[in-house]
C-alpha cells in the first residue's frame, strides 16, 4: 500500500475510498438511530406516530374544515403519501445539514471521507421513512379491503421507487450543501428550520398542485422544487390517468442539479473542515 | 530499506485568528468583502518540514507550545491537507490525537467499543476478534452494558485507552494522550506501548514529557517555530531542547488571547530584577508575576499554579480561590508568586497556571510557560552538579550520633 498526502488537488469524487469506509458509514448511522430513540418510552413508535398524527390533523383541518380538494384520492391517503416523502426530506435535510457541526469533535481528530457524515444523517431519516412506510402499506391494504371504489394503479411499483429516489437525491444534494456551508457560517443553523417550513408551503403536501390549474405554467415553476415532482408522482399511483411528465421531468433535472451542486460544494470545502469547524 | 513515511518540504499555512474565525458569521464576511481589505494575517504553522521514517522506528516529536507538533500529526493523519509539499506513505496510518474520539454518552460500553474502534479504523471483524482483550485490558467488564454516561471519568478513560492500545496499524501517531489517567493505568499503557515498539510497529510520539520520550524513543525530532530544528538521537535532541528553552525570553505575553473567556491570563512573566535573564542563582528567591482580566464574574473559580520539572513532571501545585483577592467588581488584578531561596536544586523548570471551577469547567490554562533555570552559585552540593542528587535542598533534618 502506497499513497500520497498532498495539498488539495482537483475535484474528485473518490468513490473507491468511500467504499473502503463503508463500515464506518454504517456505524455512524447505527449510532444515530440508537441514540435518537434511547431513553424514549415509545422508541421506534415515534417514527410512526408522527406522520399518523400529522395526517389526522391535516384531514380534520384542511380537508374537512377548509375543504381543500384532494384530487379524488381519499384524504388520509392523500396526506399520508405526501407526508411520507416530505418527512423523509425535511428530517433528512435538517439532520444532514447539522451533522458536520454535531460531529465536529470527531472531524477534528480523525480522518475519514467527510461525505459519510451527511449521508448517514439522511440514512437515519430513511430508517424512520421505512417504519412509516410499513404503516402506510397496512393503511392501503385496509382501504382496499373496506372501500371497494378505492384502487391503486399497478404503476405504483414504478412511481414509488422513483419518488423515493427523487427525494433521496434532493435531500443528499441540499443536505451536503447546507452541511458544508454550516461548517463555515453558523448562520445556516438558523436558516434551516425556516427554510424547511418555507419549502413545505411551496410543496404540494397540504394541497394538490391542481389548485393552480387556472394560473398558466405556475406548476412548471413549482416543479423546480424536486419535492413537488416526488409527491405528485407518489399520489398519481392512486388515481387513474397520466402523470404530467413535464412536471416530473423538470423535477428530476432539478434534483440532479441540486445533487451535483451539493456534492461539488462539499468536496470543494471538505479538506478544510477540520481547520474551521 | 524504503522509508515507510517520506515527508518532503511540508508547509502548512493558517490564517491567524483561527479561533475567531470560528465565530465569523455570514454578515461579517459580507461586510469584510465589501471593505476590500485583506485583514487576514497568515501564519506558517509548518515550514519546510522534511524527514524520513523507517519501519520499526519509534520517533519522539518535541518542541514548545506552538512549535507545530500537533499540526504535523494532523497533516500526517490527513485531517488537514498541507499547503505545500507532499508525504509518501507506505502503510496504514492510525492516529490517536485523543482517546475516546466519538464516544457517545448514551451508548453502552460495549457499543462504544465498536463505535470508537470503527472510528479509529478497525474493521468490524477485527474489533470482534479483539473485543475480549480490549475489555480485559480496560477492567470495566462489569459495566459493559451500562450507558457511558454512568461511567466515572477514570473508567471512561480506561475503556478509551483499551481500544486505542489494540490498534495495529503499520504507523501509529500519538499526541500526548498518555498524560491522562491514574498512575497505575498509565504504567499499564506504557507497558503496552513498549510492547508495541518491540513488535516492530512504527510510532511517532508527541509529548511534553521528556522523561517518557527518553524512555520510549531512540530518535527525536525537535520542532521550533514550525521548522525541524534538530533530528537526531533522543539524548542529544532533548538536551538541545532544554538549552533552547532556557534561552527563551522570560516574559510570556499571551499572543492569542481568547476574549470570549470570562476570565483569562493577559501576561505571565518571570521577575528577575538583578540579572535580567531567566537564570536564577540557587540562593535567590524566584518570582512570577501574572495579570488576570475578569470580563464576567463567575463564582467558584480556583487559581492553581504549579511548577514543572525539566521532564515536565509536576513538582508542586498550589490552589487558591480567586475570591481571596477579588470581588465581583474586580476587572483585573496582577499577582506575584515568590519561591523562597535555597529550595530547589539547579535544573530547568517552568510554570503551569490554570483557572478552573473544580469538576465543572476549565476557564483558562497556560501550560509549561516562563521556563527558567536555577544555577548553582556555590552550594555545598555544587560538586555533585553533574549528578542527579534530587529535587530540593533539605534543610531541617537531624543526623546525629545515637
Amino acid at each position: 500500500m502506497e499513497y500520497y498526502i498532498r495539498p488539495q488537488g482537483k475535484f474528485s469524487l473518490n468513490l473507491k475510498e468511500l467504499w473502503q469506509y463503508r463500515e464506518l458509514f454504517w456505524f455512524f448511522t447505527w449510532r444515530d438511530i440508537k441514540v435518537k430513540y434511547k431513553q424514549t418510552l415509545l422508541g421506534f413508535l415515534w417514527a410512526v406516530l408522527q406522520p399518523l398524527l400529522m395526517m389526522s390533523v391535516f384531514v380534520i383541518f384542511f380537508s374537512k374544515g377548509l375543504n381543500i380538494p384532494t384530487d379524488d384520492i381519499p384524504a388520509p391517503i392523500f396526506y399520508f403519501s405526501g407526508l411520507l416523502f416530505w418527512n423523509l426530506f425535511s428530517s433528512g435535510l435538517s439532520s444532514s445539514a447539522n451533522s458536520m457541526v454535531v460531529n465536529a469533535d470527531i472531524i477534528k481528530k480523525i480522518y475519514f471521507p467527510r461525505l459519510i457524515i451527511p449521508f448517514s444523517g439522511i440514512l437515519v431519516a430513511f430508517f424512520d421513512f421505512l417504519m412509516a412506510f410499513l404503516i402506510f402499506i397496512i393503511f392501503i391494504a385496509f382501504y382496499l379491503f373496506i372501500f371497494t371504489d378505492f384502487t391503486i394503479q399497478p404503476v405504483i411499483f414504478l412511481y414509488f421507487p422513483l419518488a423515493l429516489t427523487l427525494t433521496l437525491i434532493t435531500t443528499l444534494g441540499m443536505g451536503c450543501t447546507l452541511a458544508a456551508l454550516n461548517v463555515k457560517y453558523r448562520d445556516f443553523r438558523y436558516v434551516i428550520p425556516f427554510a424547511i417550513q418555507f419549502l413545505m408551503f411551496i410543496t404540494p403536501v397540504i394541497y394538490p398542485v391542481t389548485i393552480f390549474d387556472n394560473i398558466p405554467n405556475l406548476k412548471y415553476f413549482l416543479a423546480l422544487n424536486p419535492m413537488t415532482g416526488a409527491i405528485i408522482l407518489a399520489r398519481n399511483a392512486f388515481v387513474p390517468g397520466m402523470v404530467d411528465w413535464t412536471i416530473i421531468g423538470i423535477s428530476i433535472a432539478s434534483a440532479f442539479f441540486f445533487f451535483l451542486l451539493g456534492i461539488f460544494i462539499f468536496r470543494k470545502m471538505e479538506a478544510y473542515f477540520a481547520d474551521i469547524v | 530499506m524504503k522509508p515507510i513515511l517520506e515527508v518532503r518540504n511540508i508547509y502548512k499555512e493558517y490564517k491567524i485568528g483561527g479561533q475567531k474565525q470560528r465565530r465569523l458569521s455570514l454578515r461579517e464576511e459580507l461586510i469584510n468583502s465589501l471593505k476590500f481589505t485583506e485583514n487576514k494575517e497568515l501564519f506558517w504553522a509548518l515550514q519546510d518540514v522534511s524527514f524520513d521514517v523507517f519501519p520499526g522506528e519509534y520517533i519522539g516529536i518535541i518542541g514548545n507550545n506552538g512549535a507545530g507538533k500537533s499540526t504535523l500529526l494532523k497533516v500526517l493523519s490527513k485531517i488537514t491537507p498541507p499547503t505545500k509539499g507532499y508525504i509518501k506513505a507506505r502503510g496504514r496510518v492510525a492516529s490517536l490525537l485523543e482517546v475516546g474520539t466519538g464516544f457517545h454518552s448514551e451508548l453502552t460500553g460495549r457499543e462504544n467499543v465498536y463505535l470508537n474502534g470503527s472510528i479509529l479504523g478497525l474493521r468490524r471483524a477485527e474489533i470482534e476478534k479483539k473485543f475480549d482483550a480490549i475489555v480485559d485490558f480496560s477492567g470495566v467488564e462489569r459495566f459493559l452494558e451500562t450507558p457511558l454516561k454512568h461511567y466515572s471519568t477514570g473508567m471512561e478513560l480506561r475503556l478509551a485507552f483499551a481500544v486505542a492500545a489494540h490498534l495495529e496499524p503499520e504507523i501509529l501517531l500519538i499526541d500526548e494522550v498518555l498524560a491522562v489517567g491514574d498512575a497505575e493505568f498509565q504504567k499499564k499503557c506504557l507497558g503496552k506501548m513498549d510492547e508495541v515498539s518491540k513488535s516492530g510497529r512504527t510510532v511517532l510520539f508527541v509529548s511534553h514529557n521528556l522523561g517518557l520520550i527518553k524512555q520510549l524513543c531512540t530518535r527525536t525530532i525537535l520542532l521550533h517555530n514550525g521548522k525541524v530544528k534538530v533530528d537526531t538521537n533522543t539524548a542529544q535532541a532533548t538536551s538541545i531542547y532544554m538549552n533552547l528553552m532556557a534561552q527563551k525570553v522570560e516574559n510570556y505575553e499571551i499572543s492569542k488571547i481568547d476574549k470570549t473567556k470570562p476570565v483569562f491570563f493577559e501576561f505571565i512573566r518571570l521577575i528577575n530584577t538583578k540579572h535580567n535573564s531567566s537564570e536564577f542563582p540557587h540562593n535567590e528567591s524566584i518570582s512570577i508575576r501574572f495579570k488576570l482580566v475578569i470580563q464576567n464574574w463567575i463564582d467558584g473559580v480556583i487559581l492553581t499554579l504549579g511548577l514543572l520539572s525539566k521532564y515536565k513532571n509536576r513538582i508542586f501545585t498550589i490552589a487558591k480561590p480567586l475570591t481571596d483577592w477579588t470581588n465581583p467588581k474586580t476587572e483585573e488584578i496582577t499577582l506575584e508568586f515568590t519561591l523562597p531561596p535555597n529550595l530547589f536544586v539547579p535544573s530547568f523548570y517552568s510554570w503551569s497556571l490554570y483557572l478552573h471551577i473544580p469538576g465543572i469547567d476549565y476557564v483558562d490554562e497556560v501550560r509549561d510557560v516562563c521556563p527558567f533555570r536555577i544555577v548553582d552559585t556555590g552550594s555545598n552540593m555544587a560538586i555533585y552538579e553533574q549528578e542527579d542528587y534530587g529535587h530540593f535542598f533539605l534543610k531541617d533534618y537531624e543526623l546525629k550520633i545515637v
